[in-house]
């Protein structure tokens, strides 16, 4: 990464740099620090967890033991990466045929699809919760797997609502591929079809790993969805859900929850690092054109 | 907490090789490429959006959601009723302050970081932009958790070191929407930072080293070479900062367990799950829930015109 300081004044190395990079480091550590005490509380043995020491010399997995063999957490870890890995998929496939559409194809309503797609994104969907709540609930008496309780209609809610965004920012990536390969692809006798999915698709792959990064976000974090359809199927919910049975204000496990936290964190901090070149280039190569 | 920068990407179908016919194929085509999209947003956002507007008309609670009493139509009578409750005044105010301390705090801290990050070497700035990662990362529930055990009054680390033991942070209404801002701060600056600082990184150098030829200050330069340059993104950041602030939920349900002590933390998010799902009155939540959208709907109102105004079209 090539640095653009933007004040050109100093060139040379200067206190100043010296300074403003200490403070950098400063402000790194206390930024990590959450997520190290989340850690470290984890490992922590039982008898340590409530002192202020910033390290352990007995590091234990008691706390995960606990976490992973009470409450089936184990089931709502399955459970929750069961639906995001579905809004993924879904996200990736969906996203890219609009986005294609929307910004290849010319057509009449394509901006005011586009103002639409903007719109959507305002929509504050949390206030959605009632009335999805009694369709999920009539949509169940005709067709079960979709009704309360039960994974599916969690897998479309948070696909629908992530898809917006999705498609947006896809859109960008789509753009950037050249006119001139699709020219050159329909003088080969190439099909519109075959272009999107043999040319189009293999280049537009880092932006849809970009893009589904967020959609497996949102899908993994949500909540209060979680909590409205799938109110009483104690086998049925999902992870944020399981924290929540774990904090009992009478006697507080924060060994537990830390460790809970922690398995809930990783996933996301994975498939983050993993995608996070891709994601800058993204948000970068935007902001170019 | 996403970025809606794309549209600045050039938009290069006005060069695609044009033939008569083409538009209505690209008609056909593009239906059919959008339908399946189109058909999900249109039953699970469109269609419950009209369904929110018409349960908030109805006297609807528990004995009609359940069918052993008739709907009855009440016309405004929701919103006259929660128009008089000083609740959802005091819920509304709250929810607005909140989110502004909120959008300034991670405004603030996102750009001065994007800043500070263009001025040191690689590796200080690698060690921050790793930080800033962890934080976005940090899915809000284990988020929301861990500054809870940071600030518990017995075991917390911040009460043992500060020497407060036994103080605690969620009790009272100012420190709790605090302690929830600071976590929310926490999580959503790095959003901010990677943008700005992927702006500031465009901008040419030679821009600003002609600005400097010319005499201009670092202080004149910064504003009013580089902040005109980055104010589309700055607006972008701002509103998108906006959205995701005023409708947080788990933040607050999960840190002032269920909205404060009396409900004094609720925002407007809780405030109508509490109604509508704790308290059965499907029909006040609903009218509270288009309070919200018609809220929100100003905001983007105001985003499209700002937006139309530097220049950009969708």
């Amino acid at each position: 990464m090539a640095t653009v300081s933007v004040p050109l004044r100093k060139k040379r190395r200067s206190p100043g740099r010296l300074v403003a990079e200490i403070v950098c480091c400063v402000i790194a550590a206390m930024v990590a620090f959450p997520l190290y005490w989340m850690v470290l509380s984890a490992f922590k043995p039982a008898g340590e967890i409530q002192s202020a020491t910033p390290w352990t010399f007995a590091p234990s997995l008691e706390s995960f033991e606990r976490v992973l063999g009470s409450n089936g957490f184990g089931r709502y870890f399955l459970n929750s990466t069961i639906v995001a890995i579905c809004v993924v998929a879904l996200s990736m496939l969906l996203s890219f045929l609009s986005a294609v559409a929307l910004t290849r194809f010319r057509f009449k309503g394509r901006t005011v699809l586009l103002v639409m797609l903007l719109v959507a994104q305002m929509v504050p969907v949390e206030a959605l919760t009632i009335p999805l709540f009694f369709m999920v609930q009539q949509v169940g008496t005709s067709a079960p797997a979709f009704g309360l309780n039960q994974l599916a209609p969690l897998v479309l809610v948070n696909l629908a609502f992530s898809l917006p965004f999705a498609i947006w920012m896809l859109r960008g990536f789509v753009a950037a591929v050249p006119a001139e390969l699709e020219e050159a692809a329909a003088l080969d006798g190439a099909s519109r079809m075959r272009f999107t999915w043999q040319v189009l698709f293999p280049l537009v792959a880092p932006g849809l790993v970009a893009t589904s990064v967020l959609a497996f976000i949102h899908a993994w974090n949500d909540f209060l969805f979680a909590q409205t359809l799938i109110f009483s199927d104690v086998d049925n919910r999902v992870l944020p859900q399981a924290m929540r049975v774990f904090y009992k204000p009478e006697e507080l496990d924060w060994g537990g929850i830390m460790a809970g936290a922690t398995l809930m964190t990783i996933p996301v901090l994975i498939f983050f690092i993993f995608v996070q070149r891709h994601l800058a280039s993204g948000i970068s190569g935007a902001v170019k054109g | 907490m996403t970025t809606q920068i794309a549209p600045a990407a050039p938009d290069l179908e006005v060069q695609a090789p044009r033939r008569p016919a083409r538009k209505k194929r690209d008609g056909r085509a593009a239906a059919f490429y959008l339908l399946p999209a189109g058909i999900l947003l249109a039953a699970l956002m469109a269609y419950p959006l009209f369904q929110l507007v018409q349960i908030s008309l109805y006297d609807y609670n528990q004995p009609q959601a359940s069918g052993a009493e008739p709907l009855e139509f009440i016309g405004v009578d929701n919103y006259i009723e929660l128009f008089g409750d000083p609740q959802f005044w005091s819920v509304l105010v709250s929810t607005i302050l909140f989110a502004a301390v909120c959008v300034v705090g991670s405004l603030l801290v996102g750009t001065g970081l994007a800043v500070l990050a263009t001025r040191v070497r690689a590796v200080p700035r690698m060690l921050l932009f790793l930080a800033a990662l962890g934080a976005w990362a940090t899915p809000a529930m284990a988020g929301s958790y861990v500054w809870l055990f940071l600030f518990d009054a017995n075991f917390g680390v911040v009460n043992e070191v500060l020497g407060m033991q036994g103080h605690s942070w969620t009790f009272e209404r100012f420190s709790a929407f605090g302690l929830v801002a600071g976590e929310v701060i926490w999580c959503s600056f790095p959003f901010v930072m990677v943008t700005m600082y992927a702006g500031i990184k465009n901008i040419s150098s030679e821009i600003i080293e002609a600005a400097q030829l010319d005499g201009a200050t670092w202080r004149r330069t910064a504003t009013q070479v580089i902040l005109p340059i980055l104010k589309p993104l700055l607006v972008i950041a701002t509103i998108q900062s906006i959205i995701w602030d005023f409708k947080l939920f788990t933040q607050i349900y999960v840190m002032t367990n269920g909205g404060g002590v009396a409900g004094r933390n609720l925002v407007l998010n809780v405030y109508t799950y509490q109604k509508a799902f704790a308290g059965e009155e499907y029909g006040l939540g609903a009218a509270i829930g288009v309070v919200m959208t018609v809220l929100l709907m100003l905001i983007t109102v105001v985003y499209l015109r700002t937006q139309r105004r530097s220049g950009w079209q969708p």
